[in-house]
């Protein structure tokens, strides 16, 4: 039975089990059936014509996690930035760890999908926002059709939330190979601030493939910080499909680290629903051995006087490959947009691959649209200027490498965060220097 | 402290160095001049360990080593030093990381411990003094916009921060006004010492009004055709290369 198959039939046995109100019965009834329509994307889909999936549709999926996975905060304490006060919602194989984590309902929701899918309370949120910025391609669609546990958070107004709250899903793959579906949902009214960190983190060996949605609403002036951490075992792979709705005057920004994990393609979609919205989209990527990434980004906008910032970097070594598609689309309604889009890249093998391509639909006529492509190789003459101080050949690669991600790092607006990807890009380039500028 | 001898160096199949000879003691200030094309850069460059250029006769021994086979890191660990004619600009590096960084790496490659934090500080206090340089300038990207003036005083406040044993001066007078000229001048001169020597390269005289040589070179078609006192340097700024040439017959 391919995983297809699998998935379907797991379906009936997933809705028999669940007891739910009908308005996500029916989401979840017409994404299965969305699903079954489209089935997994493949190469010929133009928007997956770089990325296959074909080897990892191969692996033989636990779709339920059977087993209880308890885990001791000592052994995944190195993979929370502890040294914040932070919220954390935490889930182990799909599953929620009540010890691992720190919610809230004291003024501000952080806790649980299933909560907010369960409970008659949230009933009017989930019909306001469920699936209503998630897109109804295949794997969106599948996320759906399976939702049923993963972060939600709910900022009421003009709350600025000083904690950030990281959401970390580990899986410990005791069952061979896992697929995991984790779907977050995340509403920020209007005046709020609120900084999300997220990393999805196997510790296993055993293949791990996660199919992950979330779904931010950014309300009027409502600032919005999100992280990504994509640092996995490389038998990991993320499929990540997030969608932001900004209303008017919104600022939000999602930055997406990538160092590890398989494959990882990230579905980044923000759509502008209202005057002078600034969205922004930033990424550092530096991968080696067969590591494949790719960022799929949209950006439309629908209203004038609004704003985004594409700044997306990649540094590729031995057999990597990476994949940049940007589109922008501009509404004839959309004047005075700004919308900037630069990826940059830099191979350092001979063997490593980048495929980019920018896609600009602009149907306004008083725009400034812009939007650049670079690869390269690193600068022989800058590396032979630091050798010549004194600064050995990796150790001058590094700093040559830190400093092309330096635009991306320098906008992280969490301290401590900041240091620790930095720690993840000395321990990937395998330096030990300090590259505080 | 360093000797060159019978020279030969060149990029791909292009020689440019035909037979070096040159012996530098500590203590001593060499001044190297010479028309554009002459060698003069290579020359540095070569010394330095630039990667590209192939050495395909003769020997430079270094404090008795002869440090063909080192690449340019360790060189600079050995204690050579070169200023860039043309300093590269990195964005994303400040000037104070970038000098922190190489301090380390030199100590590191010695068997010591970082510089304590405190230490490095005052250190980049002294010489940034020593060189008059803004602090501010310091938590700039290396280079980066940078003016010809600032450039060359950053370099040779990154030569103060290194005390290299043997600096090499590539046109550090190229792109300075007077007074510019004058604080790297004053800067080499207080860094100088009987334990230390430094190759000015330079195609101008004037740089040699300030930091005065013991020994003049003239290179011409990759060989120092003529050598003398400073008085050499007087003698090429009156009346050109051209009369070098005549008189040792190229």
């Amino acid at each position: 039975m391919d995983l297809k198959e699998k998935l379907l039939s797991s379906f009936l046995v997933f809705e028999n089990q669940s007891e739910i109100d009908s308005y996500v019965s029916d989401v979840r009834n017409d994404a299965i059936k969305m699903f079954e329509k489209k089935g997994f994307p493949t190469k010929k889909d133009e928007a997956w014509k770089y990325t296959s999936l074909n080897k990892l549709l191969k692996e033989d999926y636990s779709v339920f996690p059977k087993q209880e996975n308890a885990l001791e905060y000592r052994d995944v304490e190195k993979y929370f930035i502890h040294d914040i006060d932070s919220y954390k919602i935490i889930f182990v194989d799909g599953k929620y760890s009540s010890h691992l984590s720190e919610t809230t309902h004291d003024g501000l929701d952080v806790c649980l999908m299933s909560a907010a899918l369960n409970k008659p309370k949230y009933r009017l949120v989930i019909e306001n926002y469920f699936n209503k910025a998630a897109t109804t391609d295949s794997l969106s669609s599948l996320n759906t059709a399976f939702s049923k546990e993963g972060a939600y958070v709910h900022i009421p107004k003009g709350k600025i939330i000083e904690k950030p709250i990281q959401i970390i899903h580990f899986s410990t793959g005791n069952e061979s190979a896992t697929m995991l579906q984790p779907r977050n949902l995340i509403v920020v009214e209007e005046n709020s601030h609120v900084q999300i960190i997220e990393c999805h983190q196997s510790l296993t060996s055993n293949p791990v493939l996660t199919n992950s949605v979330t779904e931010i609403f950014a309300k009027k002036r409502a600032i919005i910080d999100y992280y990504k951490i994509q640092n996995d075992t490389q038998e990991a792979s993320l499929i990540d499909n997030t969608f932001i709705k900004q209303k008017q005057e919104s600022i939000a920004s999602v930055h997406t680290f990538s160092f590890g994990g398989k494959l990882t393609r990230n579905n980044l979609n923000f759509y502008q629903e209202g005057e002078r919205i600034d969205s922004t989209l930033k990424g550092v990527t530096i991968i080696g051995d067969k590591q494949h990434v790719d960022h799929n980004t949209l950006v439309h906008h629908i209203e004038p006087n609004c704003e985004s910032h594409q700044d997306y970097k990649g540094i590729f070594a031995d057999n990597a490959t990476g994949v940049f598609n940007g589109k922008v689309i501009v509404e004839k309604e959309a004047q005075k947009t700004n919308a900037f889009q630069a990826n940059n890249n830099i191979l350092i093998s001979d063997k490593a691959t980048i495929n980019t391509k920018p896609q600009l639909e602009i149907f306004a006529d008083d725009v400034k649209c812009s939007h650049g492509c670079t690869v390269g190789q690193l600068d022989e003459s800058a590396l032979f200027y630091m050798r010549s101080r004194g600064i050995p050949e990796k150790e001058a690669k590094a700093l040559l490498m830190y400093a092309f991600s330096n635009n991306v790092l320098s906008s992280v607006k969490i301290p401590e965060l900041k240091l620790r990807i930095t720690k993840i890009i000395a321990n990937k380039l395998g330096v030990n220097i300090g590259f505080d500028l | 402290m360093l000797k060159i001898e019978n020279l030969h160096a060149g990029v791909e199949d292009k020689s440019i160095l035909k037979g070096i000879n040159l012996e530098v003691k500590a203590g001593e200030v060499h001044a190297i001049m010479g028309p554009n094309g002459s060698g003069k850069s290579t020359l540095s460059s070569v010394i330095a360990g630039k990667e590209e250029y192939e050495v395909s006769e003769g020997s430079i021994i270094f404090e008795g080593e002869d440090i063909e086979e080192l690449e340019a890191d360790e060189r600079a660990h050995k204690g050579i030093f070169l200023s860039f004619q043309y300093p590269v600009e990195i964005p994303g590096v400040s000037v104070t990381n970038f000098i922190k960084t190489a301090i380390n790496e030199t100590r590191k490659a010695k068997g010591l411990e970082e510089m304590p934090a405190k230490d490095m500080l005052k250190l980049i206090r002294e010489k940034s003094d020593l060189l008059e340089i803004d602090r501010k300038f310091l938590s700039r990207s290396l280079n980066e916009g940078f003016s010809g003036g600032e450039k060359k005083r950053n370099e040779i406040f990154q030569m103060a921060m290194l005390e290299p044993k043997l600096a090499i001066l590539d046109e550090t007078d190229s792109g300075l006004d007077i007074d510019a000229l004058r604080i790297v001048a004053n800067g080499v001169n207080k860094l100088k010492s009987k334990n230390n020597a430094v190759i000015v390269i330079t195609h101008y005289q004037r740089l040699l009004d300030y930091i005065v040589p013991d020994y003049v070179h003239v290179l011409h078609d990759g060989k120092i055709v003529k050598s003398g006192s400073k008085e050499l340097a007087h003698e090429l700024e009156e009346k050109g290369y051209d009369w070098i040439k005549e008189e040792v017959g190229v």
